[in-house]
């Protein structure tokens, strides 16, 4: 096992920095994609039950259970279907994104006010009117926060995505972990591992601002 | 795109100034409860009446004025606006053509002033202007000024502010019906007072039925044409005019409702003018004087502070024009209760 030696490192970057960029880009692409379609179908699942008690329990009590299943064994579950790279990838993702995602958009749409429900239907709103202008808009930093939450688990689990030769910056990881001993082992996982960091944190900082700015004045504290 | 709403309510729509609204063997039973909340009510409301609807915590009030826009539906009875059953009508496009306030205000957050106010126009296809304009409009007759509050969001106004946005609101589309639960209910009792007083000036002009909330007695004298006093089970003990549920009480329990100083509440209700009014020579003059255009009530407030035996009443251009003492107050009540069923107007 070789030692760490920063100036290695900055060599190793120089030398790969396309390379490395591809996966930045890569990992962004999939976390992007799961999200959107965590996001529409998360909504969508939150909108149909959330006043209905049976189905809301059902609903959440599964995406709570597909939260614990492990991540490896999960893609591992997804391999037979439907094969390697992207596609498992994103289902695995979008599994894990669902619970925080239509969680927060039942809360969010319960949450509403009954007087302002009340005023809302008294004033002529049909039901999908009142969800649509009313609820939803009155949710959305709530819904954005589960979101939120969603992008922080997937940008993680994505790096695990390389075990079933998915896309982004778990490439690396894995084949540092594979070579331990070799000259670039260590500069290989701690590049992946770094990358995966700074993204989620750069990813949490675009959050706050997304949300700033699709929240109405007032609703802001 | 909103759908043609059929002519029934097209009818009712056009009619602003009012509708009647009647009120047929209505009962409400929630599932699960033994007891009905409303049983059997029957009422007429007139084009252009204020009813005011009082009576304690639970007797259904609230149950009884939401059947009228199908909030709730009753489980047997009728309930027609203008002659058309309501029953059969569309419940949302009936709803735009009827006002309603509730006690929680529920004004929507995330929408400006501007943006309440526009719901009910924009859910009825007004075009961009026609809103602006109402929208301007509304907040100056409730006393807000538009430019300072149209832009503003719930949360940046004054509990009072609100109440009077969630008014404005509810008369947006110049509906001929207005439903209010407690509509001054969270405010403070001058901020009330004054939106009591606000609020009388707005329905002189504008006519409309009004179904009106509130368990504040005083708040029903003030405002109503007629009170209906409630008991139990939405049960009517009284259906009358402020003036004669005070003189003439139908029962015990419409008594106890009243309170102590019906007299006094009456005297709220009759302007100075009423009285026979005594020489101005009578008056022992001073600077206290009591204007043609209060009420006795005023003038006993005046009497009591200054404790003189009487004082002088004055026109606008203020001119004496005689004089107003206890026992002449004392008359005027006399009178009204030897003829409880006379109809006393509003003040
Ligand atoms: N959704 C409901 N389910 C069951 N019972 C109800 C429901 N709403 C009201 N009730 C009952 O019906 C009765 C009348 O209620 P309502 O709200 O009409 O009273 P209210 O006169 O408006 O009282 P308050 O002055 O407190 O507002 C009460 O006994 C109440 O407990
Ligand atoms: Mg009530």
């Amino acid at each position: 096992m070789t030692g760490f030696d920063f100036s290695r490192l900055l060599h190793f970057w120089s030398q790969r920095w396309p390379d490395i960029l591809g996966l930045i880009v890569e990992h962004i692409a999939v976390v992007a994609i799961s999200l959107l379609i965590a996001m529409v179908v998360g909504v969508g699942i939150g909108m149909l039950v959330w006043n209905r008690p049976i189905p809301r329990s059902v609903v959440i009590a599964a995406a709570g259970v597909a939260l614990t299943i492990p991540s490896l064994a999960m893609l591992a579950l997804l391999i037979p279907t439907f094969g390697l790279g992207w596609t498992p990838t994103v289902i695995a993702l979008v599994m894990y994104s669902l619970l925080p995602i239509v969680r927060n958009t039942v809360v969010g749409l319960r949450e509403v006010p009954p007087a302002v429900m009340e005023s809302a239907t008294g004033m002529g709103m049909n039901q999908f009117s009142v969800l649509l202008r009313i609820q939803l808009p009155i949710a959305w930093p709530i819904i954005l926060t589960g979101v939120r939450v969603a992008a922080q688990l997937t940008i993680g689990i994505a790096a695990i995505a390389a075990y079933v030769a998915g896309p982004g910056l778990g490439s690396y990881i894995f084949q540092g972990l594979s070579s331990l001993g070799s000259v670039n082992a260590l500069n290989f996982a701690l590049t992946g591992t770094l990358g995966v960091v700074i993204l989620a944190l750069l990813v949490d900082a675009l959050f706050v601002t997304i949300t700033r700015y699709t929240t109405s004045r007032g609703l802001r504290a | 795109m909103p759908k043609t709403p059929d002519t029934a309510i097209i009818q009712i729509a056009r009619n602003t100034s009012g509708a009647r609204i009647v009120l047929d063997h209505v009962t409400k039973s929630y599932a699960n409860q033994p007891v009905a909340a409303v049983e059997d009510f029957s009422m007429t409301a007139e084009p252009g009446e204020l009813i005011m609807f009082v009576g304690p915590s639970g007797c259904g009030k609230t149950t009884t004025m939401k059947m009228i826009n199908r909030i709730i539906e009753p489980t047997s009875g009728s309930i027609s606006i203008d002659g058309r059953d309501v029953l059969s009508l569309n419940p949302h496009e009936l709803r735009r053509h009827i006002g309603y306030v509730i006690q929680q205000i529920g004004l929507f957050p995330h929408m400006t002033i501007a943006e309440n106010i526009a719901v009910v126009p924009k859910l009825l296809g007004w075009s961009k202007n026609a809103i602006g304009d109402r929208i301007d409009e509304l907040l100056t007759t409730v006393e807000l000024n538009p430019r300072d509050f149209a832009h503003r969001y719930p949360k940046q106004l004054s509990g009072g502010q609100q109440q009077r946005v969630g008014v404005a609101r509810a008369l947006a589309a110049d509906p001929p019906v207005m439903l209010m639960d407690e509509p001054f209910g969270a405010t403070d009792p001058i901020t009330r007072e004054k939106l009591q007083a606000e609020f009388l000036r707005l329905q002189d002009s504008l006519g409309k039925t009004i179904i009106f909330v509130t368990h504040d007695f005083d708040e029903a004298v003030r405002l109503g044409d007629r009170i209906a006093v409630l008991s139990d089970r939405s049960q009517i003990e009284q259906f009358d005019t402020p003036a004669n549920i005070l003189a003439s009480p139908a029962n015990d329990y419409v008594a106890s409702f009243i309170g102590h100083g019906a007299a006094i509440k009456r005297l709220t209700l009759i302007p100075v003018t009423d009285a026979v009014l005594g020489p101005v020579s009578e008056s022992s003059g001073g600077p206290i004087t009591v204007c043609d255009t209060d009420t006795l009530r005023d003038a006993l407030d005046s009497l009591v502070l200054t404790g003189l035996a009487a004082l002088t009443v004055v026109d606008e251009a203020r001119r004496p024009i005689g004089s107003i003492s206890v026992d002449r107050i004392s008359a005027v009540l006399g009178a009204d209760v030897a003829t409880p069923t006379v109809q006393a107007s509003r003040p």
